[in-house]
């Protein structure tokens, strides 16, 4: 900061303190400092008068001793430009603190980082901190038990939109993902996204109007198949969901299937799933992607 | 009930009629406050009981906030600072037209809050929340407020100015201060608007003003009501003079620098958290000051406390004060802030502050009040006083402590870690241990609810009683 700015501060915090200092000073010297008095002041408020008896003792001294140790605080830590002679920060301070927690649980992490992903199930100790890792960080949208809710994938169901390998749900960990369905509601016309609805759910066995299905066959392969695929079965480089397998991502809670589906391609969907390499580090992500893949294989 | 004030010249009299219209608004505010607060309990412990938009817990929180601490506690304190400034000056309320619009555009101010707080409409600034044309209007009030206090201080018929109106005047002044600064924006339509500060420093300015609506509207206002209603009704002089003018300098001039505590471990620089921690310590004596005067002013009165629950309540909101003022420094200090932070704890102790002192003064206060601006001895039943009196510190006691075990589990499962170094518990864990603190939270708060009903039943019944009311006549110096 300017070192206007920082004296500014300093002159304000001296007057202050130099203000209070004086204050407690100038008053504490009493006509008769040991007694209690029954001299009032004279004044007279709606019948409510005022002793003058002397400030308790050990209350001034209270007082003195929090204005010494603000002044002796400020010695040793920051205030305007001053860095304090202990040269603390809050940055440095967090900083101490990550190097001694790797210090301490480094080895740990570091002996699950060398094995794949998909071993980890087998170490109870991994599969202990990939549960307390998944329990404060994931469970707040995929549910404790990893069932997934309206908008955020079931992981135990084995059905992956990006991958189910361990190296597949590491890099969904590290990186995040942003899943994209376009809006398709102006592109097919209201007839188009009926036609289409009835094909995609006959895709996944559900009983459907089979003219109007047969009627969305076409529209979807010119429309839907670049991603889905002919068969439906969807494509994980891309994020595109498996439409065969009845699993549905975003079934609008109390609505039916068909009307949910109806929606996706009217108005589109965008999932985000977060990145945590910066959050968790790369070798705690190692260990949550080997606990996400524990979910789904139990 | 008819007002015969007309009688009389209007010169000679007290102006008890906004003392009667805001002592009484205080009864149904807090009712309504409380009855608020208690929902949010309830709701907190089952939030199935969160029904549609206008009746979430994000909705209703900042209505409970403003109405106890905006409608009841402002209520309380305009009651009693008309009261008070008129009998310890001897003067009538100066500006009549300008007390008529401080009751209106006060009670409009928060019928406008009860209404678009449940809308959604906040400017999202905690504890000032109501959007810009509100806002314009509390600002006007407020200095309508000051200039009424002002001109009836200079009407004032001795040379000195008692120690309770310094209170109430520094309240007044520093409040519209903070008003005004804290709620600058720009607006974009008539229910939009936007700080007119960014980033850190809008949340530095955000704590300054909440950290000082808390230390003058809830502290120096309800300090300037004990000093006249302790010496009053334990009547007993003040125990001393110079404690009240140390610790009033004392008081008004570091409350300004505590806010920062608010902010440790953002992204507030260093310094200026440090400094508001060292700050907060150093607050610790002033806040004291007023409650050593109190204490003391009650020696050779303590057997009074065996029969007069008025003074009952206005002796524990000392010792609610005297412990809320103590807990505060201690939170701020950094250390004890990293494990209290977030947690349930911080809501322990507004609640210490707001039910023990803020409430219970108030209860005191008006209690003492009532049966005098309508012509009563006393009020209606004394026994009802003093049930009110026992559930009321039952029920702070019961949410205070249910906080105070809550706060603490929670800040040490947060920091809890395993021999691995990964957290020992997750969030939902320290939600689920807190349940049985909710409920005593909720029991708490009905009992207090409770007693807040018994006085408005108290007072209805004495105003009920009050067959000619007359304003009394000033009186005249010795």
């Amino acid at each position: 900061m300017s070192s206007f700015w920082n004296a500014y501060i300093w002159v304000l915090f001296g007057i202050t303190m130099l203000g209070l200092a004086a204050l407690i000073h100038f008053t504490r010297k009493m006509p008769d400092p040991e007694g209690f008095t029954e001299e009032t002041t004279g004044h007279s408020f709606d019948g409510i008068e005022e002793y003058n008896n002397p400030m308790p003792k050990w209350w001034l001294n209270l007082f003195w001793l929090t204005i010494f140790f603000a002044l002796g605080y400020f010695i040793f830590y920051p205030l305007g430009n001053w860095p304090g002679v202990l040269g603390w920060t809050s940055q440095g301070q967090l900083t101490d603190d990550q190097v001694a927690h790797q210090r301490r649980y480094g080895e740990i992490y570091e002996r699950f980082a060398s094995m794949p992903v998909e071993e980890l199930m087998d170490h109870p100790q991994a599969m202990r901190i990939g549960q307390r890792l998944y329990e404060d960080n994931c469970a707040l949208c995929h549910g404790q038990a990893g069932t997934g809710s309206y908008g955020f994938p079931n992981l135990t169901n084995n059905d992956w939109s990006w991958g189910g390998s361990g190296d597949d749900i590491k890099t969904t960990l590290l990186n995040g993902r942003q899943g994209q369905m376009p809006a398709m509601g102006a592109a097919l016309g209201s007839p188009g996204v009926r036609a289409v609805t009835e094909y995609v759910m006959q895709l996944s066995g559900h009983s459907v109007d089979t003219a109007l299905a047969e009627r969305g066959e076409p529209l979807y392969n010119a429309t839907c198949a670049a991603c889905h695929g002919q068969d439906g079965t969807g494509n994980q480089m891309l994020g595109a969901p498996n439409l065969t397998n009845d699993i549905w991502l975003y079934q609008i809670p109390g609505e039916s299937l068909r009307a949910s589906i109806a929606h996706t391609l009217n108005e589109g969907r965008a999932g985000n799933m977060p990145a945590w390499r910066d959050f968790l580090g790369e070798e705690r992500v190692h260990i949550l992607a080997g606990y996400v893949y524990g979910m789904s294989e139990r | 009930m008819s007002l015969s004030t007309a009688a009389t010249d209007a010169t000679t009299t007290y102006n008890y009629t906004v003392v009667r219209q805001f002592s009484i608004m205080t009864v149904v505010w807090g009712f309504i406050g409380m009855l608020v607060g208690v929902i949010l309990a309830a709701q907190m412990a089952f939030p199935e009981l969160n029904f549609g938009p206008y009746f979430h817990f994000g909705r209703l929180r900042p209505l409970h906030t403003n109405a106890v601490i905006f409608a009841f506690g402002g209520s309380a304190l305009m009651a009693t600072s008309f009261y008070v400034v008129q009998r310890t000056c001897q003067a009538r309320l100066a500006f009549e037209p300008l007390v008529k619009f401080v009751f209106w555009g006060w009670q409009a101010v928060i019928v406008a809050a009860v209404i678009t707080l449940p809308l959604g409409l906040t400017s999202a600034k905690e504890y000032a929340e109501l959007e810009w044309p509100i806002d314009i209007l509390i600002a006007l009030v407020w200095l309508s407020y000051l200039a009424v206090f002002v001109g009836t201080i200079m009407r004032r018929k001795m040379p000195h100015i008692y120690v309770g109106n310094w209170f109430y005047l520094a309240f007044i002044i520093t409040v519209a201060v903070l008003h005004v600064v804290n709620s600058a924006a720009m607006p974009v339509t008539l229910f939009k608007s936007y700080s007119a500060y960014a980033g850190t420093t809008d949340a530095m300015i955000q704590w300054w003003y909440g950290h000082n609506a808390v230390g003058f509207f809830l502290t120096a206002g309800f300090l300037g009501m004990m000093y006249y209603y302790v010496p009053k009704q334990a009547e007993r002089p003040i125990y001393s003079y110079r404690l009240s003018i140390v610790h009033f300098w004392a008081l008004i001039s570091v409350y300004m620098w505590a806010g920062g505590h608010h902010l440790h471990y953002t992204s507030l620089p260093d310094w200026a958290q440090n400094l508001g921690m060292v700050m907060s310590l150093v607050l610790l004596a002033p806040s004291w000051g007023g409650m050593i005067n109190g204490m003391m002013t009650m020696s050779g009165a303590w057997h009074k406390l065996r029969t007069d629950p008025i003074l009952r309540f206005l002796v524990v909101s000392l010792s609610f004060y005297g412990m809320a003022t103590f807990e505060g420094p201690m939170m701020s200090i950094k250390t004890v802030n990293a494990l209290s932070h977030n947690t349930d704890w911080t809501i322990g102790h507004v609640h210490a502050g707001a039910l023990g002192w803020v409430a219970m003064i108030s209860f005191g206060a008006i209690y003492h009040t009532i049966p005098r601006i309508y012509g009563q001895i006393n009020m209606y039943s004394i026994p009802l006083i003093n049930l009110h009196f026992w559930l009321a510190t039952i029920g702070t006691v019961l949410y205070i402590a249910a906080m105070w075990v809550n706060g603490i589990a929670q800040g040490l499962m947060w920091r809890a870690v395993n021999t691995d170094g990964s957290l020992m518990y997750s969030f939902i864990q320290s939600v689920e241990v807190s349940w049985p603190g909710y409920i005593v939270r909720l029991i708490g708060g009905i009992i207090f609810l409770v007693g807040m009903g018994l006085m408005a039943y108290n007072v209805w019944m004495t105003i009920r009683n009050a067959k000619s009311v007359t304003d009394a006549p000033v009186t005249q110096p010795a």
